[in-house]
């Protein structure tokens, strides 16, 4: 039996795909939905990333992720403008380590410029030197390119899931589609049924942007014209006392399966070695390896020799959806309504604000009406940063709250009003608390604030402690004293 | 007496400002006030004063401070006693952000916002944070289940909540081994201990009361080389290690635990003294000190755990004791005392706490072996002292007291510290 309210437009995946796409759509005259099976947004592969804007020099622009890249890029700015997340232009600097990488470096120059990528420029070993003193003596010369950038992957995607809340977009975690129909029967065009098991949804359109799954959910949709198979990269975060020693991302030359081993400064000072490119059979295996480890580091010593492993302070994999055809598979299918945002390997964060506006373009196509609204609001109220606030900003909003008093976590100077704030802004694990405030992810990794965000979670959710999970799933944290025999609950 | 919650001397500065309120900043509380300090103020990030030891529900502490064995609160309640007697500014549930150079302090706490204030002298008694999973970097999955011995420690101790249904340790450390006993005698499956070094790294009484005694099985010169688990930890794989501490994979087997408890040491937390640029040791992970607790930043003392990681509280608090008194006494007008002798790590030797000393002060030297020695041992200070003991471990830290005495006609600079088997000596 169909439900009586048919929506305008559904999203399957909550990932940088389909968060993004979602706020586009909120611009419109629309009903949307976002359907994401984790227990938030954005903890698929959108937040398992190196974290950069690539600065468009990168894919082939014969491609769809050659294509989408640099106006990729440009949206990034857009959105940055628009949602304050954190985003520097920091540059990028191609390294040519031998006499053969010169040619693959006059190559990618030439192909950027003609992509119409500005500030392109050949530097020689003295310039890089110059820039960038910690790098291998080995290096002979680079490829400048100043538009690339470094934002933090989680917090972007949280915004821009926030501002497209705000914009009217219902975003449903925890609710994994299981299978899709046509709403009625004789009606093979017609709106579409989307089952997921607590929940039963019409819609006159669906996007499927379920990064590792999209090949599933084709399927669902009778359209599985593609597979998606995963390609894992691992990433080792080194200590803080390590900032500065790169100021810009350092890329090696390319292989034909990756860009290889990057070392990045991340937003938020820290510097990043990885990512690997293996193939997985499992696309859920996210485990970070001996063997990983030593690729990585090997291969970012090559780069700049300082870097040890003896300073990893946090280590995570994250796993690519690599489409059979090595490209994006974008737009409309055999059933119409149904569109696919999907095998969105790398740079798939760089050109998700370009998949987008491309994506938006194919409904129209459809026949998916777009009337803008007058009122729209593109901007959003940015959460509080207690820590990057001068001390006078700080005193008085302590003085006003005294929550933002109260400090929680001390290695990044999070207080419980920024705790409190992110929950009821939508963080239901710890994870989510962590990603949205940074809470545990320093120096001590969450041994003293654990506790407090666990209390708060549970506090500010009206849920008992042993409800509260790390990530969803059966990602319990803590058991009730007189229940060691039985299994918790579970639950998020 | 309440605890004061209030700033009352922020007109005038305060002699003596303290960061952190566990057995090291009570202490150096009291020791400043026995010293003739007037304001004195301490400071602690938690609800209440006692910092770890709170949480230490189990005896073992007071032989030496106190005479009798008593739990960790009620030896944090003994020393929170003199404290309030004393009329010493108390405030909780505060965080000191930053120390300047001439003492000035920035902090934050519900009670007083983000406030500035100066003091004559500062202790920094912040205690020392557990080394985590990134630290050691075991390969795997992140699932739920995997967290430090402290914090295993805290939601049992004082939450009344369990980490989980079947645990295995990492670590022998001290916290890992006390709570090995405290998880089996509440109910939860404790599958056994994994140490890397072939020796313990806790006391010997600790594994004979936690371990032995419990048939929890202790297995040495083995370590988790796999984590495995997507939401909630499902198994580890521990594989023996080899001389040189590298895991034999071939050799390595599965364990079904949906816990992980990491006790693989404890490091200074000692970043406001790194901030302020002072000079540290690299072996213990704290601050250079002074015969009188000094750190290299002139009126900035230290003492406990964020100097070097004790393992008995009644150690720390007789440091801090002494950092407290000196503090007390450069805020009031006293002479710096001539620091010219060097305390070097010798033979079998991995650090000397203070790093210098005077020569005409009574000093408390403590130091650690680095390895075992099960017979009788000569500790050695330079030619000017040496006392024999039964044996030594690293797990227990070793003391010698050195007087103005043993320094007279002695005029050198530089005092090794030797510990070596007694027979080697030659008279
Ligand atoms: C190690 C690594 C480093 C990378 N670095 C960069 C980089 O620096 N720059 C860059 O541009 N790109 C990078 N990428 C690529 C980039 O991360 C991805 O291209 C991008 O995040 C893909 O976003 P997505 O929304 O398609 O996927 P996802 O984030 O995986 O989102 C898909 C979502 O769909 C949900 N879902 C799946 N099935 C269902 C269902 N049946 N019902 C409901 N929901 C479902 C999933 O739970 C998931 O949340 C990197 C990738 C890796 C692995």
């Amino acid at each position: 039996m169909a439900p009586s309210r048919c929506h305008d437009v559904i999203v399957i995946g909550g990932g940088v795909v389909g968060i993004t796409l979602a706020r586009e759509l909120s611009r419109y005259h629309l009903d949307v939905v976002v359907l994401e099976s984790d227990a938030e947004v954005g903890f698929g592969v959108s937040k398992a990333n190196s974290g950069i804007i690539h600065s468009g020099i990168h894919a082939d622009p014969a491609t769809l992720k050659g294509a989408l890249e640099w106006p990729g890029n440009e949206g990034w700015l857009r959105l940055r403008d628009d949602l304050g997340f954190g985003f520097a232009q920091v540059g990028e600097l191609l390294v040519a380590l031998s006499a053969e990488e010169l040619g693959t470096i006059e190559h990618l120059h030439a192909r950027g410029e003609r992509k119409g990528i500005p500030g392109l420029q050949r530097w020689d070993a003295a310039r890089v030197r110059a820039h960038q003193p910690n790098l291998s003596r080995d290096v002979i010369a680079a490829l400048w390119a100043p538009t690339a950038g470094v934002v933090n992957p989680y917090e972007a995607v949280l915004l821009i899931a926030d501002n497209a809340a705000a914009n009217g977009v219902e975003i449903a975690t925890e609710q994994p589609v299981t299978a899709i129909e046509p709403a009625h029967r004789g009606e093979p065009d017609g709106p579409l049924v989307v089952h997921t098991p607590t929940r039963t949804l019409a819609t006159r359109y669906l996007v499927n942007a379920a990064g590792l799954r999209a090949d599933e959910v084709a399927r669902m949709a009778g359209v599985g014209t593609f597979t998606i198979t995963g390609r894992k990269g691992e990433e080792y975060l080194l200590d803080k006392r390590l900032a500065g020693l790169v100021t810009s991302v350092i890329f090696p030359c390319p292989t034909p399966t990756s860009k290889g081993t990057l070392v990045t400064p991340t937003f938020d000072g820290t510097i990043m070695v990885g990512p690997t490119a293996e193939a997985t059979d499992d696309k859920d295996d996210t485990a970070t390896t001996p063997e990983g480890a030593q690729a990585v580091f090997a291969a970012a010593k090559r780069l700049v020799p300082a870097i040890s492993e003896r300073d990893v302070i946090a280590e995570f994999a994250g796993v690519r959806a690599v489409a059979d055809s090595d490209d994006f598979v974008l737009g409309a299918t055999g059933r119409r309504g149904f569109v696919n945002a999907a095998g969105i390997q790398s740079p798939g964060l760089t050109a998700a604000p370009a998949i987008a506006d491309h994506i938006i373009e194919v409904l129209r196509d459809e026949g998916l009406e777009l009337r803008e609204r007058s009122d729209w609001r593109p901007r959003a109220e940015h959460p509080v940063r207690f820590s990057v606030l001068s001390t006078r900003e700080q005193a008085e909003l302590a003085a006003s709250e005294p929550g933002f008093a109260q400090l929680v976590c001390r290695c990044e100077l999070v207080t419980e009003a920024e705790i409190v704030d992110a929950i009821e802004r939508g963080a239901r694990t710890l994870d989510g608390v962590k990603f949205r405030t940074r809470a545990g992810m320093g120096r001590c990794q969450g041994g003293f604030c654990t506790w407090r965000c666990l209390e708060l979670l549970a506090r500010c959710r009206g849920i008992p402690m042993t409800e509260v999970t790390k990530r969803g799933g059966t990602s319990w944290l803590v058991r009730d004293r007189d229940d060691v025999d039985a299994a918790p609950s579970g639950g998020s | 007496m309440p605890i004061t919650g209030q700033l009352r001397h922020l007109e005038a500065d305060y002699d003596v400002a303290i960061v952190g309120a566990g057995p090291a900043g009570m202490a150096a509380a009291l020791g400043a006030r026995a010293r003739g300090a007037e304001r004195i103020l301490l400071v602690d990030r938690d609800a209440e004063p006692g910092g770890i030891l709170l949480q230490c529900i189990h005896s073992g502490f007071g032989l030496h401070a106190f005479d009798e064995e008593i739990t960790g609160p009620e030896y944090a309640q003994r020393y929170l006693e003199q404290v309030l007697e004393h009329d010493i500014d108390v405030l909780t549930d505060a965080y000191v952000m930053d120390v300047g150079p001439g003492g000035r302090m920035k902090l934050m706490s519900p009670t007083v916002g983000v406030t500035g204030l100066d003091a004559r002298s500062v202790v920094l008694a912040m205690g020392a944070r557990e080394r985590t999973r990134g630290a050691i970097r075991i390969p795997g999955d992140r699932p739920s289940g995997v967290m430090t011995a402290g914090l295993a420690q805290r939601m049992v101790n004082l939450d009344g909540y369990l980490p989980g249904r079947r645990a295995a340790i990492l670590g022998s450390g001290d916290i890992g081994l006390i709570m090995a006993r405290r998880l089996r005698l509440e109910g939860v499956e404790v599958v056994g201990v994994f140490e890397l070094l072939p020796h313990p790294s806790g006391l010997m009484r600790n594994v004979v009361q936690c371990l032995d005694d419990l048939d929890i099985p202790l297995h040495l010169s083995t370590t988790v080389v796999g984590i495995h688990g997507r939401d909630r930890l499902e198994r580890v794989t521990v594989a023996p290690v080899d001389d040189g501490r590298e895991p034999i994979l071939e050799r390595s087997w599965d364990v079904d635990v949906d816990t992980l408890l990491l006790s693989i040491g404890l490091i200074p937390d000692a970043e406001l003294a790194r901030e302020l640029g002072a000079l540290f040791d690299p072996v213990t992970g704290g601050p250079v000190v002074s015969g009188t607790m000094e750190t290299t930043i002139p009126g900035v003392f230290a003492a406990g755990n964020v100097v070097h990681v004790n393992d008995l509280a009644d150690w720390v608090s007789r440091e801090a004791r002494v950092a407290g008194e000196w503090a007390a006494a450069l805020a009031t007008g006293a002479r710096r005392p001539d620091e010219d002798v060097r305390l070097v790590p010798g033979d079998n030797v991995a650090y000397v706490v203070p790093h210098t000393i005077s020569r005409d002060g009574t000093h408390t030297v403590s130091f650690r072996v680095k390895r075992p020695i099960h017979g009788p041992t000569m500790l050695r200070i330079g030619e000017v002292h040496r006392r024999k003991v039964r044996a030594v471990v690293p797990a227990e830290m070793v003391t010698l007291q050195l007087a103005p005495r043993m320094l007279e006609g002695w005029s050198g600079a530089v005092l090794r510290i030797d510990a070596v088997p007694a027979e080697a000596v030659v008279r």
